[in-house]
């Protein structure tokens, strides 16, 4: 019998990986150009219809291109996204990446510390849950997934709102900044928490951070709401893994069978776990900017949607299915990383 | 091999003991109540859900606090809150059932066609479902209920589908896995080398053993549509609220409302979501606990032993 | 010297049916550089029995009797004072080992784990150093010491196992149906490491087995187990050429060999640990069955030819009622009535 299989390098795999992505990135794009144009009419008239004479509308109609052949769109259209060119906004001329940057870093903020609570609260308990399994410990994270599941994010967050900004005043209702911190602040990179570290400006840090409270732990709690599940059951299963036995056959004591083999063996399929929830962070983003009042890019989102903007919402789309596929790669490499059985 | 039948489903039921059959239980009870709700809210509720007034031409208490006309108190359309979260059970499930059968009559034949015949077909149609999947699946729905009501307006239907179109891919994805699994056993090989055409192997075979892990599926998914349904509400893309009352555009009113200390338009209606989702999902998840023997524990009776008797001859038997 | 010691050793599982008595009353010694084969059909109970000498077995077990490692009776130990006996004094090996490493955990990290928990006071490279003895006594050479179980064939992932439990060298070894998942080749090398072991380090095993082949050329004892007792137990060639009870001679009889003409079985099945026959527990299947053997639990003697036997066909005679060596009726066991 010959050998095991030999493993192939990190590189390669990524390279690998790399080439699968690009069908993907294009059936997106794709399905992204048709579900924009499969109302009737064209964008420019919806979004503008009653407000400019014909002759203008025919103008612009013109200028952004929309009485060519569908096929000639597509391309473009492709063609735009590859040098990232996303237009500008119909209602407010405001180029399309500007949003991006501007409002996306602060989606990005409020994601990425939500996404940490999420994986301190899913991880700890469900860790927890599948050790004690059948225990009343058990029951009850259990049943706090369930319930934290179960709550809609802006419910979560009008019952934050509710108790800790308005019964017990410890946070503000909404917003990034308080109106001062906003105009003081130098924003390079319009994350504010960074923006404030930079510039040595603690008090507008800690303004920054309370305004990042609220919002930030009532999404991350209940993206973490979903791990629970998933790693307790995955920490379930891997308790029955043959080697946990062989591992208590040598003599190694419960806490080393726990943290060594069980836990970091349960949290590998977490990686991936983290990279499909990063696709429902974004949704949950959306809401939460809602409930708050927290000018991110979902927010901003809802609003060219309401004035059927339709090129900004083209433009947003695109993002964020392109954001979709880079972290799945990104997943897929640490997850090839932590794993090498992954690595074909 | 048997046909599967509700004998099959209700006995693990029966013989689970501990958690998993309180669980079930208080799922089932928690969901007839709100069907209950649903089907009889004319009756049951006080009002009807965009009553703002009396018989009399009185206008009711704007935000007016919970009281004996009004146990949940009213909101800022003066509207009765208890009668709206009534109500909202109705659409709710309208909805919500619209979109499982929706979900299950696209996604079902796919996944099965997917999975058995494999090849060309297969591999498209999975990027196709998978690229779909990725896809935050509220941006999904909110296009396609914003691109709907051009055509057909903020109804019932918008709504249905727009969640629908969300939650093929999963049920795809399912289906297909299952399918490929199944389609592997010995037994499918048997009939198909005893001539089967692939028809009846689906039919007969894949068919029946797939669907008995459509009511666990469909529970589990319906109680995510709700939440769906409510996301979409809060954002205005829901149902018109002339058309109907429905939780998450109640919530998205009642976001203004937590600034002012007003409390009760948007408890009672998160509360609702909160409580139908999470007897849905006891309901699915004991299902599974239940029906899935993967992780299932059997109940272990203590065991008593008997007094030593040892079978060794006398002289060396020890003590 | 006697290193494991058991006496009227009772292990039952709990279920939901009722006890299952996988292990009802076995007594057995093993001594320092022996290796006693313990063979028995499928379900028998002889993993169990492997399993508790360690202390490994699953919720709603319960243990009785004597069964004397060092002076201690392992059936009163707590899982504090197991885990210091198990890899130092007592190993075991698996079965599969294919699932047995953490898929994780480079080989290298699998040894200086468990070196580091029996013996912390060794340094790195004193750990290393026995690490790579212990892999090269199994032919595991040094270049792949710091790859992942993947890369290793089924074969190579035994002998790794093995070398893990060698490496703290423990006196009393447990090998459960070491090669039962190898392909003969493989299963050969495995023997021969394992026979070896006695020449080198005075090492006790317990070898437990489907196979008769393997235990007859490997083992000094052998211990026959039906039903959660053992049936015979002796000297391997006394027990193997001239076997005493009907349960042991009718597997010799069922062993395929080049001279077989005819397929010889034992009619029946093994019977269902929760509710087994009464009294002798093979009388169902066993073609001496006298009266005696459906009402007395037969008692423990020594046979005419060296070997420990349960079976009232050697006797004692004192026990036996009148007419109780009449043969037993019974109805023909259809082979449909498997369990």
């Amino acid at each position: 019998m010959a050998g095991g299989q030999q493993t192939t390098s990190l590189r390669t795999y990524a390279l690998t990986r790399l080439g699968l992505a690009l069908p993907m990135v294009l059936i997106l794009l794709t399905m992204v150009f048709l579900l924009l144009r499969v109302a009737p009419g064209d964008p420019i008239t919806a979004a503008l219809g009653g407000r400019l004479p014909p002759e203008q509308l025919e103008e612009r109609r013109e200028a952004a291109g929309y009485n060519r052949s569908l096929a000639v769109q597509y391309l473009e259209y492709l063609g735009n996204v590859a040098t990232l060119d996303f237009g500008e906004t119909i209602v407010d001329n405001r180029p399309v990446t500007r949003v991006i940057t501007q409002n996306g870093a602060a989606t990005l903020e409020l994601t990425v510390v939500a996404l940490f609570v999420a994986l301190v609260v899913g991880i700890g308990v469900g860790l927890v849950s599948g050790r004690y399994r059948d225990t009343p410990v058990d029951v009850a994270g259990r049943l706090f997934g369930i319930l934290i599941y179960a709550a809609p994010v802006f419910f979560l967050g009008f019952l934050a709102q509710l108790v800790f900004a308005q019964w017990l005043g410890w946070f503000p209702t909404s917003g990034r900044a308080s109106p001062v911190t906003s105009y003081d602040l130098d924003t390079p990179t319009n994350l504010f928490l960074v923006d404030s570290l930079i510039a040595l400006d603690f008090s507008a840090f800690s303004d920054v951070l309370s305004h990042l409270v609220l919002p930030a732990v009532t999404l991350g709690l209940v993206t973490g709401g979903v791990f629970i599940r998933l790693i307790r059951v995955n920490v379930l299963q891997t308790l029955q893994g043959d080697y946990i036995e062989a591992a208590r056959a040598r003599g190694l004591s419960e806490r080393t069978v726990m943290w060594h083999h069980a836990f970091r063996n349960a949290l590998v399929p977490v990686i991936t776990v983290v990279g499909l929830q990063v696709a429902l962070l974004l949704g949950g983003a959306v809401l939460t900017e809602q409930t708050f009042n927290w000018p991110g890019i979902g927010s901003e989102l809802i609003r060219y949607l309401n004035n059927r903007d339709y090129i900004a919402i083209q433009g947003i789309i695109t993002f964020f299915a392109l954001v979709v596929v880079i972290v799945s790669l990104l997943i897929d490499l640490l997850n090839a990383w932590v794993d090498p059985r992954v690595r074909y | 091999m048997a046909r599967p039948s509700l004998t099959r489903l209700f006995g693990p039921i029966r013989e689970a003991r501990g958690v998993p059959k309180w669980v079930v239980i208080a799922g089932i009870a928690i969901t007839i109540a709100f069907v209950v709700f649903a089907l009889f809210a004319p009756w049951i509720a006080p009002y009807d859900f965009d009553t703002y007034r009396t018989a009399d031409g009185v206008r009711f208490p704007k935000q007016g606090h919970p009281s004996g006309d009004h146990l949940f108190g009213t909101n800022v359309q003066s509207t009765d809150v208890l009668s709206r979260v009534i109500y909202g059970a109705r659409t709710a499930l309208e909805v919500v059932i619209l979109a499982v059968i929706f979900s299950l009559v696209v996604g079902l034949p796919l996944g099965l066609i997917s999975g058995y015949f494999g090849g060309k077909l297969d591999r498209v149609l999975l990027l196709v479902m998978d690229s779909l999947f990725a896809f935050p699946y509220l941006l999904l729905a909110i296009v396609v209920a914003f691109l709907l009501s051009d055509r057909l307006g903020r109804g019932v239907m918008t709504a249905a589908v727009s969640i629908s179109v969300v939650y093929v891919p999963q049920y795809y994805r399912v289906v297909r896995n299952h399918v490929i699994s199944v389609r592997e056993e010995t037994y499918v090989e048997a009939a198909r080398a005893l001539g089967a055409r692939p028809r009846t192997v689906i039919s007969r075979y894949i068919l029946q053993n797939v669907i008995q892990n459509v009511p666990v599926i469909a529970t589990l998914n319906a109680a995510d549509a709700i939440l769906t349904l409510a996301a979409l509400g809060f954002l205005g893309y829901g149902i018109q609220p002339t058309d109907a009352a429905e939780w998450g555009y109640d919530l998205q009113r009642a976001i203004s409302d937590a600034g002012a200390g007003i409390w009760w338009t948007g408890l009672f209606p998160g509360f609702a979501i909160v409580t139908l989702v999470t007897g849905l999902t006891l309901l699915g998840e004991g299902l599974n606990d239940v029906l899935n023997p993967v992780l299932r524990r059997r109940p272990i009776q203590a065991v008593i032993l008997p007094e030593r008797q040892s079978r060794l001859p006398a002289d060396e038997a020890g003590v | 010297m006697s290193v494991l010691s058991a006496r009227d050793l009772r292990v039952w599982y709990g279920t939901s049916r009722g006890p299952v008595r996988a292990v009802d009353g076995i007594s057995l010694e093993i001594n320092a550089g022996e290796t006693l084969g313990l063979v028995g059909e499928s379900g028998c109970g002889k993993s169990t029995l492997g399993r508790s000498i360690l202390g490994l077995l699953p919720r709603g077990a319960v243990i009785d009797g004597e069964l004397l490692y060092d002076g201690q009776n392992l059936t009163e130990l707590s899982q504090r004072d197991f885990r210091r006996l198990r890899g130092p004094e007592i190993g075991l090996i698996f079965q599969e080992p294919m699932t047995r490493l953490n898929p994780l955990m480079r080989i290298s990290d699998h040894f200086k784990e468990t070196l580091e928990a029996h013996e912390s006071s060794l340094t790195d490279e004193e750990i290393r150093r026995r690490s790579l003895d212990a892999l090269g006594g199994m032919g595991i050479p040094p270049t792949r010491f710091r790859q992942y179980p993947h890369e290793f064939s089924g074969g190579m992932r035994q002998r790794i196992m093995i070398a893990l439990t060698l490496v703290l060298r423990p006196k009393l070894l447990i090998a459960d149906e070491p090669t039962t998942a190898l392909d003969v080749l493989v299963e050969a090398q495995i023997l021969q490491i394992l026979g070896d072991l006695k020449k080198n380090a005075d090492t006790a095993l317990l070898l437990i087995t489907h196979n008769l082949g393997i235990v007859a050329e490997s083992c000094e004892r052998v211990a026959v187990m039906y039903a959660g007792q053992i049936v015979e137990e002796g000297a391997a060639r006394t027990v193997f050429s001239e076997p005493a009870h009907p349960y042991t001679s009718e597997l010799l009889r069922s062993i395929i060999s080049s001279k077989t003409t005819e397929l010889h079985y034992i009619p029946g099945a093994p019977p269902d640990l929760a509710d087994p026959p009464k009294a002798c527990r093979f009388h169902p299947r066993c073609p001496y069955a006298m009266q005696v053997c459906a009402a007395k639990d037969p008692i423990e003697v020594r046979a005419e030819t060296g070997q420990r036997v349960l079976c009232w066909l050697h006797g004692p005679e004192e026990e036996i009622p009148p007419g109780g060596k009449a043969p037993l009726e019974r109805e023909a066991i259809a082979v449909a009535e498997e369990a």
